[in-house]
């Protein structure tokens, strides 16, 4: 398996992931660079990506959607908020209404990537997922309420085990 | 993600983030995962009104992660742990998700001939 750890932190509500690829970093960072590429891996199973905007500068913007089995499209967005190629981005996502507006309905986080060279020519690439504070999403402060949970995670199993 | 939607419709995940995006809200659900009790009870540990304790818990109740009982004169709220579940899932979808992209990932390094 690629992946080689994956923490969820329920209380930041973050998932970090650390995955060991065979290729060297400017290979891997060309997932995330290429947009012919990104979409060929960044959708869920069933629903792949298109992408139709694709500026990897600061500021800059990722348009995509994804199409689903019975041809539903959930559009969606990211935005730059920091990038050192080909080792760092660090982008704001979320999805978007049918007209391509951002919807701050629906959830939203902040997607940190960094990659690094590791010896043989394999590269390191960590992934931190989190609902950071995404400016006009309430949901952030809403999915601060795991903390509330967590602070009885004793608890909660238990009374999931009833 | 998509593999939300799926889980819980627009409406559903938008009562559940409203719910949870209040301090108090949050609160008094770590409170009655810990043990139910009635809204008075819980009215007693905050500075505001019954009514607005009540107006809380009315919150929490459309979002299905408390539910309401009566014992005789008390309202009793406890913890809906199927809700709590369902925040707990989210969470892991978003685990599998990536561990579905990181596998593509390495089958399209894979078919690269000059990786």
């Amino acid at each position: 398996m690629p992946v080689i750890d994956a923490i969820t932190d329920l209380e930041a509500l973050s998932l970090t992931f650390i995955t060991e690829h065979d290729a060297s970093i400017e290979r891997v960072w060309q997932l995330w660079a290429d947009p012919r590429q990104l979409e060929r891996w960044w959708g869920p199973p069933g629903w792949p990506a298109t992408v139709t905007e694709h500026d990897l500068t600061v500021g800059g913007r990722v348009r995509y959607h994804m199409t689903g089995p019975e041809g539903e499209v959930a559009a969606a967005w990211m935005r730059v908020t920091e990038i050192d190629a080909p080792g760092h981005l660090r982008v704001d996502e979320g999805f978007s209404h049918e007209d391509g507006t951002e919807n701050p309905a629906m959830p939203a986080g902040e997607c940190d990537v960094c990659l690094e060279a590791l010896d043989g020519g394999r590269t390191r690439m960590t992934v931190v997922f989190s609902y950071a504070s995404v400016a006009d999403l309430e949901l952030v402060t809403g999915m601060g309420m795991i903390e509330g949970f967590t602070s009885a995670a004793g608890q909660i199993e238990a009374v999931l085990a009833g | 993600m998509v593999v939300q939607i799926q889980l819980l419709s627009d409406a559903e995940v938008d009562a559940v983030f409203h719910a949870l995006a209040d301090a108090t809200r949050r609160d008094i659900v770590a409170r009655v995962i810990e043990r139910e009790q009635s809204v008075s009870s819980l009215a007693a540990g905050y500075a505001m009104s019954f009514a607005a304790v009540q107006k809380h818990v009315a919150v929490l109740e459309r979002a299905s992660l408390v539910a309401k009982s009566r014992q005789g004169r008390e309202q009793i709220v406890r913890a809906d742990p199927a809700a709590i579940a369902r925040v707990r899932v989210l969470l892991e979808q978003y685990e599998t998700l990536w561990r579905h992209r990181a596998a593509r990932i390495d089958a399209i390094l894979a078919e690269d001939p000059d990786q």
